[in-house]
């Protein structure tokens, strides 16, 4: 293998598994530090920077960062990252005046957002400190999009939605709440030097089976009956309710209905359980809850009496798979059965609508009819026109419409300027060494044996009775605390010197997960496997030094290494350093300064 | 020293024993030895051999004199009987202990100055009664505890840290050992574990005295240009006569091998020795040989290393003594006083 190139900043960011596999590149263990230390407004702005909402995510997110964690693989769960965001954000104080202001001189340059969702807010959020007009429309009367009219209130209480969406319309926005753009064509004859589109994945997709029409009355698209419970006009079901699906939409449908008077409440899925897609803790939430999901169950057909819903018929199912492993569902020929039930929640997935864009205004849409959107830029085929978040791609989440957001505010910028829109910013990357002493690091680099810490939650009883009473408590200081521990501060690199090695094996005896060989080198295939511990995680890449004196070669494999440093300490030349590698992602405006 | 513990958490791929230990579980407490010292690799090929010979952790008594490598025992095998004795009198301590119980696998580790200087003698007679244990001697040919004067194996005419010619005639504990009849031998090099490993595993198997001399660079005071016991010498002049692999029991030899170029050396435990010839024409089982081998290729500068000297039929001093089988303390009463019958025959021997 050549050796490793760690001037390249993807080589130390993808060891740094969770910032990684975040979709606005968030700088966790950084952040995590700054809680240990008790900074959480500090903490909290180094979120907010990059995720724009570390209170919403701290309660929502869907974690892509988490399964990434190394930790997972060493230990038996990973860090809770989501959960000690949502720590910084509880315990931050008034930080109102560490948010940028609005600018006292406009660049007279006029932005329109379609939607105050995630998309939208950081697109707002990132051109308005510019000097941009930005005006922000959206049809409900508050700002937040899905975030507000879909997630719950006892996930997501609305004051932390307010003080959020509060520090990006103190940035001087026009928000135009209430008013819903009808026409794609009349808003670009209104002159905007750009406009956004992230008007997300608004509509529930529907179930046509027989008897749909019949029972049409206790019959409900999901996303609209939790929108509606949302803003009030809902505040009860019946007794007795089944939810179709299995994503996290049919976890906080059968959630609600748990808390508005739905006894008997069950989630009903065609696949099998652990195909689902709802995050596997939204699973285990519903479930603690006294709510059964049943598997393997297509329904067939709603069955009513009278005009009113009866229950619904479901055909069993088994999972099958053909010789490229592919699956599909076929009946196993079981007795059809049926669920009675007074109501059915309807939460089989999303889709895109854009009925307000007309066809002729030279915006192109796909055959799928979504529109076309460049996957660098966002830009659509009209080249003052960007799309991002669910409206872009298809329904996602909000951390990777945040991302989205982020990417179509530096091609708004470069369009408004005039500059080339698929040149994207380098990142901001610095590395400097931990070292204070022989065996001093200006990070704590002890690893904590802890569990991952469980989320205090209220008590059944008092969590039912009330839709609006947020059901987890967050973490107090001593789990909070025990938490941070537990992170093992990837982004503190293990940098080798290979001039200075003597090859004295110090860092190979005393390395806990025998991540470090000395070996003639090979190529990557045949490397992997002969290293002292074999290398099997191909999505983790290996460390190549040039030649030693010896004619070998050091190889370091990333997958396990629990950056404690030791091989640093028993390192006698200094060969192994430790290097925090901070890497951030540049947003619009930047790229010169800091 | 490092300040934290060694963490808990290990390689998902990390493998048992046949006892279901994993190697780490025959780890000791971190070193407080100096960064990189050679004496941390042989600790290290230590866990490795004993996890690889399954051996059982409280069936093994390490002992060690004074200094920097008799420390170690610390360092390794935290579950096992440990005794830091008095300087030079490691063997001493050693034989007593294996002679009240021989069921325990005697360790000693040791360092030049612990065996070649206040040891010397005590090293000899370990060696020429044949105590049955495995006599690990950490070589690195200097004072470190006290800052880098010559220690007795440093070459004649290598340099100190400072400048200083060693003007005395080093003292080559291999070729004493050979002298003095111990019926195993070999030499090896901290940083070549490929080597060191199986040598000690076999040392360990091994019935009788079974000696290894372990160039061991120390980074502080003896790793300079000048130095014979530096990284870069050793590594420049090291010469193995052959290569060793042990097999535990009787299993068949499976691998093709060229023929000469293999001789297998079956020893009283069961085990099997397999040595890849490496010089030509050495025999490993030729003590007279072997030594006047190890004159020539030192003469002319070479390290020679690897297992030098083996006599499988070797017999220890429990049978040049015909001491009883058991351990000292598990002989009951009824053993210990035989009655006045039996001190009635003894008597009339002597009269």
């Amino acid at each position: 293998m050549e050796p490793t190139n760690t001037e390249a900043p993807e080589y130390f960011h993808k060891v740094v598994d969770c910032q990684w596999a975040c979709p606005a590149h968030t700088p966790v263990p950084e952040y995590i530090r700054l809680i240990a230390q008790g900074r959480h407004a500090d903490a909290y702005m180094v979120n907010w920077k990059s995720n724009v909402f570390p209170g919403i995510l701290g309660r929502t997110c869907d974690r892509p960062c988490e399964p990434a964690c190394r930790r997972g693989r060493v230990d038996e769960e990973p860090v809770a990252i989501c959960r000690l965001k949502r720590v910084a954000a509880d315990n931050k104080g008034d930080v109102a005046a560490r948010m940028p202001s609005a600018p006292t001189q406009l660049i007279g340059k006029r932005i329109a957002c379609v939607g105050a969702g995630p998309a939208a807010m950081t697109v707002a959020r990132d051109l308005a400190p510019l000097g941009y007009h930005v005006t922000v429309y959206d049809a409900d009367t508050k700002a937040g999009g899905m975030i507000r009219s879909q997630i719950p209130r006892f996930r997501l209480p609305e004051s932390v939605i307010d003080e959020e969406m509060g520090f990006i319309t103190g940035l001087g926005l026009e928000m135009r709440l209430g008013e819903r753009i009808d026409s794609l064509g009349a808003l670009l004859r209104e002159d905007y030097d750009a406009i956004f589109v992230g008007t997300g994945a608004p509509r529930g997709r529907d179930l046509d089976v027989p008897g749909r029409q019949e029972a049409a009355a206790n019959i409900h698209i999901g996303i609209d009956w939790l929108s509606s419970v949302s803003f009030g006009h809902i505040e009860q079901i019946g007794r007795r309710v089944i939810v179709l699906g299995g994503g996290n939409t049919a976890m906080d449908c059968c959630r609600t209905s748990r808390r508005l008077g739905g006894e008997d409440v069950k989630v009903i899925v065609r696949s099998g359980f652990s195909e689902m897609k709802a995050s596997p803790w939204e699973k285990e939430d519903a479930q603690h809850e006294g709510i059964p999901i049943h598997d393997f169950l297509v329904p067939k057909a709603f069955t009513h009496e009278n005009g009113k819903l009866t229950g619904v018929t479901f055909e069993k199912v088994g999972a099958v798979y053909d010789e490229k492993g592919r699956r599909s569902l076929k009946p196993t020929g079981e007795p059809d059965q049926h669920f009675e039930c007074d109501d059915v929640l309807v939460a089989i997935g999303q889709e895109n609508s854009f009925p307000w864009i007309e066809r002729d205004i030279g915006l192109t849409f796909d055959e799928w009819g979504m529109p076309v959107v460049d996957e660098l830029t966002f830009q659509s085929s009209l080249p003052n026109v960007f799309f991002g978040g669910d409206a872009a791609f298809g329904p996602k989440n909000i951390i990777w419409a945040v991302a989205h957001g982020h990417d179509a505010a530096i091609s708004i910028d470069r369009f408004c300027r005039g500059g080339d829109l698929r040149l994207r910013p380098p990142p901001g990357v610095l590395v400097s060494s931990q070292k204070m002493g022989i065996h001093e690091w200006s990070y704590d680099n002890d690893v904590s044996d802890e569990d991952r810490q469980k989320v205090p939650l209220l008590p059944i009883a008092e969590a039912l009775a009330d839709v609006k009473a947020e059901v987890e408590l967050g973490f107090d200081d001593p789990r909070s605390w025990a938490e941070t521990q537990r992170c093992l501060n990837c982004d503190v690199q293990t940098v080798f010197a290979a001039p200075l090695c003597i090859e004295c094996d110090a860092c190979v005896d005393i390395c806990p997960t025998d991540c470090i060989t000395f070996t003639v080198n090979g190529e990557e295939e045949e490397l992997r496997p002969r290293l002292k511990a074999p290398a099997l995680n191909l999505t983790q890449d290996l460390y190549v030094s040039g030649s030693l004196p010896t004619g070998r070669v050091l190889v370091k494999d990333e997958d396990v290494c629990l950056h404690c440093g030791l091989c640093a300490e028993r390192c006698p030349t200094g060969a192994w350093d430790m290097q925090k590698f901070v890497i951030e992602m540049t947003h619009a405006g930047g790229g010169c300064s800091k | 020293m490092t300040y934290i513990v060694k963490p808990q958490f290990h390689h998902p791929s990390l493998t048992t024993n046949k006892l279901g230990f994993t190697r780490r579980d025959y780890e000791g407490r971190v070193s407080t030895l100096c960064a990189g010292c050679g004496h941390d690799s042989i600790s290290a090929a230590i866990v490795q051999a004993c996890f690889e010979i399954d051996l059982e952790p409280h069936r093994l008594a390490k002992l060690s004199g004074i200094g920097c490598s008799s420390k170690t025992p610390d360092y390794f095998l935290s579950a096992s009987h440990g005794f830091n004795t008095v300087h030079g009198r490691m063997p001493s301590v050693l034989t007593g202990a294996n002679l009240a119980n021989r069921e325990l696998i005697y360790l000693g580790v040791s360092g030049d100055g612990d065996s070649a200087s206040i040891g010397l003698g005590q090293f000899a007679h370990a060696m020429r009664r044949g105590v049955n244990m495995a006599y690990i001697v950490e070589n690195n040919g200097v004072y470190g505890l006290t800052k880098g004067q010559f220690s007795a194996t440093a070459d004649k005419g290598s340099k100190s840290k400072k400048g200083v010619v060693n003007s005395d005639s080093g003292i080559d504990l291999v070729a004493l050992a050979l002298q003095l009849g111990a019926t195993f031998v070999g030499r090896s090099f901290s940083g070549d574990k490929d080597q060191l490993v199986p040598l000690i595993k076999a040392a360990l198997t091994h019935k009788g005295a079974a000696f290894i001399d372990v160039l061991s660079p120390c980074i502080a005071f003896n790793n300079h240009k000048g130095s014979t016991k530096s990284f870069d010498w050793v590594r420049e002049h090291n010469e193995a006569v052959n290569r060793l692999d042990v097999l535990l029991g009787r299993v068949p030899v499976t691998t093709a091998y060229e023929p000469g170029s293999l001789v297998e050396v079956a020893q009283h435990d069961g085990s099997t020795l397999l040595l890849r010839k490496v010089a030509e024409d050495y025999d490993a089982t030729d003590r007279v040989r072997a030594m006047s081998y190890l004159q020539e290729r030192q003469a002319v500068g070479e390290i020679v290393t690897g297992l030098l000297y083996v006599d499988p039929e070797a017999e220890d001093l429990h049978d040049a003594l015909n001491t009883v089988p058991r351990a000292l303390n598990a002989l009951t009463d009824a053993e210990l006083t035989p009655g006045s019958a039996a001190l009635a025959k003894i008597n009339a021997a002597l009269r």
